[in-house]
């Protein structure tokens, strides 16, 4: 049709490298009027980074970037603004107390002679526009007393008052229910039936086939094909995603599961918003034995991992760790009765990083009669300790008087992993235990996942990704919405679970593949 | 200290993964200077800056700032002063000791509450229940052994201050409620109470006097006084409480490095999800924090009561600005027991030395005063701005360094100029 015109927005061999990691790789991507064009891929797999290049916070180390034909150097959002670029980013970026119209005119505000603010004419512009695309929001409220989905119109509408051509949205689903989700759907195709051309950021499988034109997946930032979407299905979709790059191999023999060491039953968690997370979940891991919670960021595992180690109480259900029921008893209930917990983000909860190394390892400990007495610390104890553990576990980067925030990422997981294993659990979380580490350090951690399960240890690993949850598990559970979406053998297909995290039916796949 | 992580924690967001190891040097840097050096180089800047002050007014900085070095009493210290001369120095460097005593003592209040991420504005009010404790005390319970009864008023005060802070800290916990904003209004219900306890007919208005009188408390007791061992008890020599106050120095440090509580302390105030994570509970911290600053804070203002002034007055209530001095010797120590100490000395030696009766002269006295003010604001100045202190600190070194590097690297081009980077 329109095969002539030069695409809207074009990028050629995009290349940007963080230190040694290479965020993307050569990524070519081509967007037409009017298009939607879905970026699909994995967390992490480059898509965000590739979306910043676009719109000006990092400058690529090669590669260009064509609007309408030309070559452009994009050095700031508000230069990408400038060329017709809007982007809804997952964390908006409004003014709680300041109302609707005023957060879309923010910058460019309309003016009477004098420089007066022109709210008249901000409130009136709003209106033209939210009609028109059936962005239905009211001007005058406080951002902060309509809901995320009217949120993300705002921010759509910010987009528009300021001439986008190109829109980006960054996982514009995450945050909004079914049913808004569904109007968003009805949004994009108003936007492009009047010739706007949107990039779609997703790593769900069904709505990326639901409302893009064209669909490109990237995978450890590299673009692996563009497909339109006649013809594509959840099951294509899943194994580009996934691919069949070889996993890391840490040997391992079957494990013996024992009797059980943890028990959810029932559980129902609300996240700090009073929004359930956790549905109704019941799973149970057994000592020696490795299980994998699988699923896409946001589905609950975050609520589910706390409401087990304590640090935030169920609305109702029951988490039992051998025998003992814990459930909404606090942290400290949690480790005496054999909890230790790698937190998934070191820096902000797994580690105090002005703390000196020493400090660090003690904190699951500290109160125990080795390492303090009457309201005292033992700190030769302590620090003889941390000189074994920084030993065994092979931590670089300083000894027990060094601080933690002197350490490398992969340094400062080993002495998370260290001080919780130390503590002798009988259930171990490990939550996103191997995120942002090195090939070297993954191995690592996985090695001593794999001892403290032939340990006889309970351990459930809670992970977003498909390699690692197939090289450790002895059972993988598919966690989806909150709820148990299914439970697969460690051979399971990629296809099959990538399918039932994305919220598609296994069975259907397995029809397929039969 | 915690503008200054948050600072660098900011810094490291804004140039990203490559400056990570920044923050990190940085605070090691930071840690090598800590204890006394950083504030004594704060205060130096801040006399610099108060001498061009000077200058600019047409005045000799020098010549102030020796007079008012002379008032301080320091002077004393050289062994060519004597005679008459010796004996006012003597006299001025008791004053001097004598006012750092709950200059240090409230400092430890604001210091140890920052240690967990609290900002204590309410060494004022903590030091004024402690006083009416102490006055209580100390001039009720005639006759009782007078070790027993010294000890009997600090205690008090210890807990009528604790207890005034343990509100804030309840209300934190429990509810959330800002401590600046709690501290800050427990300040003035503090101040009110003690204008009522010792107003003409109040429940503590001394009973010595007539109710036309003076709104006064009773005075001290002898039995309850603390020594006085330099200089002449009628003349408001040096009593122990010096001592007292340094001794309390020690206890902080040991408090905050070597117990349970802490080492709680500093994990929620560095990080309170992770203290959280690890099973500490924030706000029995917090209670516990401001239980211990309350006291401290009251025991400074039992120092004052039992050492030297003996009886308490409205206007004495009204008037003192002990709280926010504290803030400052704290963020001056950076909240350190070393730096507390001798930024609790260098403020009594500024105040001292700068109190009108021991200018000499040919100054002018209301220059001087306002001198004071301007120093005190400057070193806030810096030390909320650390960052830049440590900067030029470390700045200058670098340009040493660069200096010194350069001729090396023109003479030596190729293999060298790797290092020039």
């Amino acid at each position: 049709m329109a095969d002539s015109a030069p695409p809207v927005l074009e990028l050629k061999g995009v290349t940007k490298k963080f230190g040694s990691v290479v965020a993307n790789d050569r990524v070519g991507f081509d967007l037409q009027r009017g298009e939607v064009h879905a970026l699909l891929g994995e967390n992490g797999a480059g898509k965000s980074t590739l979306m910043s290049v676009l719109y000006g916070l990092y400058s690529p180390d090669e590669g260009e970037i064509l609007v309408d034909g030309e070559p452009v150097q994009i050095g700031s959002p508000s230069a990408a603004i400038k060329l017709g670029i809007g982007m809804v980013h997952q964390h908006f970026m409004l003014i709680d107390v300041m109302t609707v119209a005023e957060n879309i005119v923010l910058g460019q505000e309309p003016v009477r002679r004098g420089g007066v603010l022109d709210l008249k004419a901000a409130r009136a512009r709003v209106r033209e526009l939210s009609e028109r695309y059936g962005l239905a929001v009211d001007p005058d409220a406080r951002i902060e007393d309509i809901t995320v989905g009217a949120q993300q119109r705002v921010e759509i509408l910010k987009a528009l008052y300021r001439d986008a051509r190109i829109l980006v949205l960054d996982e514009p689903t995450a945050v909004l229910t079914a049913q808004e989700a569904r109007g968003l759907t009805e949004v994009l195709n108003r936007l492009k039936a009047d010739g706007t051309a949107i990039v779609f950021i997703s790593h769900k499988l069904s709505e990326v086939l639901e409302v893009a034109d064209r669909i490109t997946v990237l995978r450890r930032g590299k673009r692996v094909e563009t497909v339109a979407r006649q013809g594509a299905t959840e099951r294509s979709l899943a194994r580009l995603v996934v691919g069949r790059d070889v996993m890391l191999a840490v040997e391992k023999t079957p494990g013996k599961p024992e009797h059980a060491l943890l028990e959810v039953r029932d559980l129902c968690v609300d996240d700090d918003r009073g929004l359930e997370q956790v549905t109704s979940l019941s799973l149970t891991v057994r000592g020696g034995e490795i299980v994998a919670l699988a699923g896409v960021d946001g589905n609950g595992q975050q609520e589910l991992v706390e409401a087990i180690a304590g640090l935030r109480s169920p609305e109702s259900g029951s988490v039992t760790v051998d025998g003992r029921d814990i459930a909404g008893r606090g942290v400290r209930s949690a480790t005496d009765a054999g909890v230790a917990h790698i937190a998934q983000d070191r820096q902000q909860r797994g580690l105090v990083l002005p703390f000196t190394l020493t400090e660090n390892l003690a904190l699951r400990e500290y109160r125990a009669p080795q390492f303090s007495a009457r309201g005292w610390l033992r700190l030769g104890h302590m620090k003889e300790r941390a000189q074994k553990l920084l030993r065994e576990y092979d931590v670089r980067g300083g000894g027990p008087e060094a601080y933690a925030a002197a350490l490398s990422g992969g340094n400062q997981q080993k002495v998370c992993v260290a001080r919780e294993i130390a503590s002798d659990p009988k259930l171990l979380i490990a939550h996103q235990p191997t995120r942002g580490l090195d090939v070297g350090a993954i191995e690592f951690v996985h090695s001593r996942l794999i001892a403290e399960r032939d340990r006889g240890r309970a351990v459930l690993l809670v992970s977003l990704e498909y390699e690692e949850v197939r090289a450790l598990a002895d059972r993988i559970l598919v966690i989806y919405e909150g709820a148990i979406a299914g439970e697969f053998p460690p051979d399971a297909s990629e296809e099959e679970l990538g399918i039932a995290m994305t919220g598609g039916h296994a069975r259907q796949a397995e029809e397929v593949n039969g | 200290m915690s503008t200054l992580d948050e600072e660098l924690q900011a810094e490291a967001e804004e140039s990203g993964a490559a400056a990570a190891r920044s923050p990190a040097s940085l605070t090691a840097f930071r840690r090598g200077l800590s204890g006394v050096t950083i504030p004594i180089l704060t205060a130096i800047l801040a006399f610099i800056g108060g001498g061009l002050i000077v200058l600019a007014t047409g005045h000799n900085p020098l010549t102030t700032y020796s007079s008012i070095f002379d008032g301080t009493g320091l002077n004393w210290l050289f062994p060519w002063v004597s005679g008459s001369e010796r004996a006012t120095a003597a006299g001025n460097l008791q004053q001097t000791l004598i006012q750092a005593t709950p200059l240090l003592m409230v400092g430890l209040a604001v210091a140890f509450a920052f240690r967990a991420g609290m900002f204590n504005i309410g060494g004022q009010g903590q030091y004024t229940l402690g006083g009416i404790a102490a006055v209580w005390v100390g001039s009720s319970f005639r006759g009782m052994e007078p070790v027993l009864h010294v000890l009997f008023a600090i205690v008090a005060a210890a807990a009528a201050g604790g207890a005034w802070a343990g509100i804030a800290g309840v209300l934190k916990a429990v509810t959330g409620a800002n401590e600046v904003i709690t501290t800050i209004m427990l300040n003035w219900v503090a101040i009110w109470f003690g204008v009522y306890c010792f107003q003409l007919g109040g429940p503590l208005h001394s009973s010595a006097h007539d109710m036309t009188t003076t709104p006064v408390s009773n005075t001290v007791v002898n039995g309850a006084k603390l020594p006085v061992f330099w200089g002449s008890a009628a003349l408001q020599g040096l009593d122990v409480g010096i001592f007292i106050a340094i001794g309390f120095a020690f206890v902080f440090a040991i408090l905050i490095k070597r117990t349970r509580l802490g080492y709680e302390a500093r994990a929620v105030g560095f990080n309170p999800d992770a203290a959280e994570t690890a099973g500490m509970s924030a706000g029995r911290t917090w209670i516990r924090v401001m239980l211990i600053c309350g006291a401290f804070a009251g025991i400074a203002a039992s120092l004052d009561i039992l050492g030297w002034k003996f009886d308490l007055f409205t206007n004495d209530v009204q008037t003192s600005q002990i709280g926010a001095y504290g803030i400052a010797v704290a963020l001056l120590g950076r909240n350190t027991a070393s730096g507390t100490t001798v930024a609790a000395l260098l403020f009594g030696a500024l105040l001292t030395g700068t109190s009108n009766r021991n200018i000499n002269l040919s100054i002018d006295p209301t220059l001087v005063q306002y001198l004071t003010f301007m120093i005190e604001g400057l070193i806030v100045l810096l030390v909320s701005t650390d960052v830049i202190t440590l900067r030029l600190i470390k700045g200058g070194r670098q340009l040493g360094l660069a200096v010194r590097r350069r001729p090396a690297a023109a003479a030596a081009p190729g293999p060298d100029q790797g290092g020039e980077k």
